[in-house]
This record gives C-alpha cells, structure tokens and sequence, in this order.
C-alpha cells in the first residue's frame, strides 16, 4: 500500500470506514430473514383460549383436548388417587410446585381449582414428547411402587397424577398447568385464568 | 480427432479444462498403498450424487404442507411410476451415506489423516458430517409420520435446554407453538435447497484442501518428501486412471449391496425405515417408543445417559451439553493427538486399545439409542459415554507416552 503520493491511512480509513457502513447494512438486512421464522399472525391467532366440556367424564377417566397445538389433558380424579398423591411427596424432585410451572391458583398438592379434576398441558418437561397415562396402582417395569401418574416413553420421566415429576428421571420440572377457568360446573377453558382476560 | 483436440484448445484458451483435469485427475498423485479403507471417500461423493438426484425427482412429487405430506409420501409409493424405487433409493442412501461417513471418519483414526498439515481437510470433514446431520435431520420430518413429528419435537426441544434463551428459540425454530404445518415447511427448503447448498460448497473446499496437501496413506508417510527428477512422488501414481478404476471396483461392489437393501430390506429391518413412521403424524399422541435413526442414537443414547444434577444445572441442560460436546470434540482431534507418527501401523499398543475402547463404545451407544431406557442400560450408556469421552480427553496424554515404532522412508507393501 505505498503507492508514489498515496495517503496510506486516509485510504485505510475509507476502507474500514465503508466496511463498517456495510456491515451494519448487512446486519439489519437479516432481520426480517430472521424475524420471518417467528410466529407469524395466523399461528398466533390459533393460540386462542379452547374450551373443555368434561360432563361425560367417569372417575378416573381422561379427556385430551387441543390448545395451541399441544394436547390438554383432563383428568378426573378419584378419591383413592387423591390421597396417594401426598405419600409421594418424598419420591418428587418439587413436590410442593415451588418452580412456576402453574398459574398461581394451582400451587397446591392436586396442582388444580376443583381436586378432583387436573387440567395440565400432556407435554413431558424433559424433551416435549406426550407422556402415557397409567393411571392402575400396580408394579410397572418402570417403577414396582407405582401408585399411578404419567410414564414418557421416550426417556422414561414419570410424573404423579399431579403432573409432579419424579426424582432421578431427565425431565427437570412438573408438568405445565396451563391457565384455565371453570365456566360452569362441567366446562373449562383452557388458556385465560381465572385471574385475568384472554391470555 | 482433429476437430476433437481444437475444440479442447479452444475451450483451454477460455476455460482452464485440461489444468483442472491434469490438477486433479490425471496428474494428481496419490500414494500406490491405498488399501480397503481408501474406497469410502469417492463412496461417499458417490452417494452424495443419488442423493440429489433421487431428491430433486422427489420433490416433483411431494407436497411440504401439513395435511399432505404423508398422503404425497404413500403416491409417490403407490401411484407414481417407479416411485417406490426412486423414494427407497433417497431413504436407503441416507443410511448408506452415513455408514460410508462413519466408514471413512474411521479410516482418518486408523491412519492419522486428520494430523499436520491436513489438519483443514478434518475440519471441512467434520462441517461435512455436521452439515450431513442437519440435512438428515430435517429430511426426516418431511414425511410427516408420526416418527417423524415426535423426533423433530424431541430435537427441537433441545434447545430449549439452553437457559435463558432456550424456549425462545426453539418458537423461532418451529414458527408455532408446537411442530406445525409452519415448522414442515421450513423444513423442507432448507432440506432442498439451503443445506444442500452447503454441501457441496464444503464437499468442495474438503477435495481442494486434500489435493493441495495430498493424500496420507496406510503408512502414515508423506510421500511428497521422495520424489523423482521430474518432481513426481516416486511412491505416487496417478488418480486416473489408477484410482478412478479401482474406485469403480468398489463401486460396483457397494452398488450390489445398496440394491440388495433396495430391493428386499427397503426398510433396512427397521433401522433405516421405522415402523411408526407409516403412520401419520398425531400431534396428540406420543408413539409408545421413540428413537431416531440408527446414525444418530449413539448420540441419542449420551443425552439419555445424563439423570442426575450437577449444582445449578438440571439433567436435561447436562445432557444436551454432553450430547453437543460429543460431537465438537471431533473437531480438536488433529490437536488433541501429541503422537510423533499417524499411522496405527506404528504407534504402540495405548492407541490401539482406546480406538478399540472408542469404537465399541460407540456401536454399544447406538444400540442402546435405539433400546429403551432401563436402569441397567442407562447404567451401561454412561458407562459408553465416559469411554467415548475419555478417548479424546486422555489423548493428549496416551499418544504422548505411547512407544512408537520406527516408521521407513518410503511406503510399504512390497512392490
């Protein structure tokens, strides 16, 4: 670069000059690439509250629904499952829903508004697949004492039927109590609380 | 023939043909003592190729759209003429691609090809297989079986693991709030379009930089070092028509293998093909057992082998970090071997013990990726993973004090 009356650092100015122009054009040029891949206004719109009507569940049966994609399930609780619940509490990694995995009127030992019915997103915390219900008080391969609760087959995380996780399993949290209210004795809607408008 | 040689002068006097033929072909010298383990790279070129166009006839037929995509899968199998065979080669040729990868990974073990000065062309390797995993990855969602759906969820969801961002950024990957329609979409251009792309750009950049220094060999000696008044490697010969023909040998050979899998195990006895991938994608509804293809569960198996806590850092964080580690480790190979020699021919009894240790572990992990979790396996996983790991992170070390043996002058081999 030393070129007979070249002004050597005015030149190396232009350059980084001009380069950092450019650069900073480059990297605002990537944002609506990058921002295309969010949510767009169609999918989030699908991400309205849905409701549950439960009136012709049994004891102990389980309805799935659909909410932003992802199955809710409800479950309608027996006595005896109820009062297995707290026997667990020293075999769970949070069994007092200290972690906010639930809206606030949730965070009690049922992890629910009516004990008997538990609303909670079917989604194992661990990698997002959909655990199975087992909900029978029999030995299981995966766990001889097992009073009932989810089972994820894909890397065999249980939760109580609570949605409380156990200890020594991946999955690091309870599972998702979405916001729902009741809106009459037999319906809920899944995805507005009770505490406030349309989530 | 006249016509012939001036329509190649002419071409020359444009367009550098006969330079690039002689730089990397005709006058490109490879060692003579290429054995068995030297057919996995042109194999792997070759593949390459049926991929992408088995791919680009595919997607002829194929509908990237949620409610679809599977039904456009069974036409093409059904419906369309010999779609069967053209959608049999794609799925037989991602396996095939990966344990000619595999194959060849291994072979740059055996011989130290990744040592000085081919460090780059390890490097370019190592983006082609993470590249190849990617390409894989999302060619898996495409036929939106219910396999498919969950492995995509499962994957995608590791991301999430990583604090902070973590869920933030796997809604940025999918474009909803679950794997969608969105997700598929996305999915499939950068299957056909964006990863193949890099590919070949890498695929490229790993022949230019292995031409440029030159191959190693069975004996791990640099061949450049003897050369004749000519300046030719007295232990060279020619690419073509030497290695282009022996190359075909293996050609024909892997071809009589493919098309056996082709045409009596398409589904590879459900490791290439899986099961519940005939059924489609249940957004509602885990299938009962959920394990990726066979070329990812070694890897698989490493994040499941990750149960407990370390202080602040949950199970599923240390194992996405275990799962990633195991992969970028392969990149600081070249650096993290300290042996004055490259081939396994010379180095001492250590090496051979742990590359041993190494590949057992990792064909152990990739059957219990595909197992599910027990006690018992989970226990053996572990075990698998701190093998696979202490091979790279004791190298420094074992290669260091390793005895060698004296390696000769020239290549061996009798000839």
């Amino acid at each position: 670069m030393s070129g007979d009356g070249v002004d050597t650092s005015k030149r190396r100015f232009l350059i980084a000059a001009t380069t950092v122009v450019g650069g900073v054009g480059a990297v605002y040029t990537a944002v609506p690439f990058l921002a295309s891949w969010l949510p767009s206004e169609r999918a989030k719109a699908a991400g309205a509250p849905v409701e549950a009507d439960f009136s012709k569940l049994e004891l102990g049966q389980m309805m799935r629904v659909q909410w932003r994609g992802k199955p809710v399930w409800v479950l309608k609780r027996t006595e005896e499952m109820l009062q297995a619940l707290p026997t667990l509490d020293d075999r769970l990694r949070d069994p007092n829903s200290l972690e906010p995995q639930q809206p606030p009127y949730c965070q009690n030992t049922d992890r629910s508004i009516k004990p008997e019915i538990l609303v909670m997103v079917g989604i194992c915390t661990h990698l997002g697949c959909s655990p199975s219900f087992v909900p029978e008080a029999l030995p299981q391969p995966f766990d001889p004492e097992w009073k009932g609760g989810f089972h994820c087959p894909c890397h065999g995380s249980k939760f109580d039927l609570a949605g409380r996780v156990f200890k020594g399993v991946p999955a690091p949290l309870n599972m998702v109590v979405p916001p729902y209210k009741y809106i009459s004795e037999t319906q809920v809607m899944v995805g507005v609380g009770e505490d406030e408008g349309a989530a | 023939m006249g016509m012939l040689v001036s329509l190649r002068d002419w071409i020359d006097a444009r367009f550098p043909l006969t330079k690039m033929w002689e730089e990397h072909l005709s006058k490109y010298y490879a060692p003579k003592n290429f054995n068995f383990w030297y057919f996995f790279g042109s194999l792997a070129l070759l593949v390459l190729v049926i991929q992408i166009i088995t791919g680009i006839f595919l997607t002829m037929n194929y509908k990237p759209d949620a409610t679809q995509a599977f039904a456009s899968v069974e036409y093409i199998m059904r419906d369309v003429d010999w779609g069967w065979l053209i959608r049999y080669m794609h799925s037989t040729g991602a396996s095939a691609f990966f344990i000619v990868v595999y194959l060849h990974m291994f072979r740059g073990l055996l011989y130290g090809s990744y040592k000085g000065p081919r460090e780059l062309i390890w490097l370019f390797g190592m983006m082609i297989y993470l590249a190849l995993m990617a390409e894989a990855f999302f060619g898996y969602l495409l036929p939106w079986g219910q396999m498919s759906y969950w492995g995509a969820q499962v994957i995608v969801s590791l991301f999430g693991a990583i604090p902070g961002i973590g869920d933030s950024l796997s809604l940025w990957i999918r474009g909803d709030y679950v794997i969608s329609d969105v997700t598929l979409n996305r999915f499939f251009a950068l299957h056909v379009i964006a990863v193949p792309l890099v590919l070949l750009v890498l695929v490229v950049m790993h022949i230019l930089a292995l031409h440029e220094v030159g191959s190693n060999n069975p004996d791990g000696v640099e061949i450049k070092k003897n050369k004749d008044e000519n300046g030719i490697p007295k232990d060279g010969i020619p690419f073509h028509p030497y290695y282009t023909v022996k190359d075909i040998v293996g050609v024909v050979v892997f071809l009589m293998f493919f098309s056996f899998v082709i045409f009596f195990v398409p589904e590879g006895g459900g490791f290439f093909l899986e099961s519940p991938n005939f059924q489609p994608a249940d957004p509602l509804k885990t299938p009962p057992h959920i394990a990726p293809v066979w070329y990812f569960t070694p890897y698989y198996a490493m994040l499941r082998a990750i149960t407990f806590d370390i202080g602040p850092m949950s199970s599923k964080f240390l194992g996405v970090i275990v799962m990633g580690a195991a992969v970028v480790i392969l990149f600081f190979l070249p650096w993290l071997d300290r042996s004055p020699v490259k081939s396994i021919r010379y180095r001492g009894p250590i090496y051979k013990i742990m590359l041993g240790l190494f590949v057992a572990a990792f064909v152990m992990l990739g059957y219990l990726g595909t197992q599910a979790p027990t006690d018992t396996k989970t226990m053996f996983a572990q075990l698998g993973t701190a093998v696979y790991f202490a091979f790279f992170l004791l190298m420094p070390i074992y290669s260091k004090i390793d005895p060698t043996k004296p390696v000769p002058e020239r290549v061996t081999g009798g000839h």
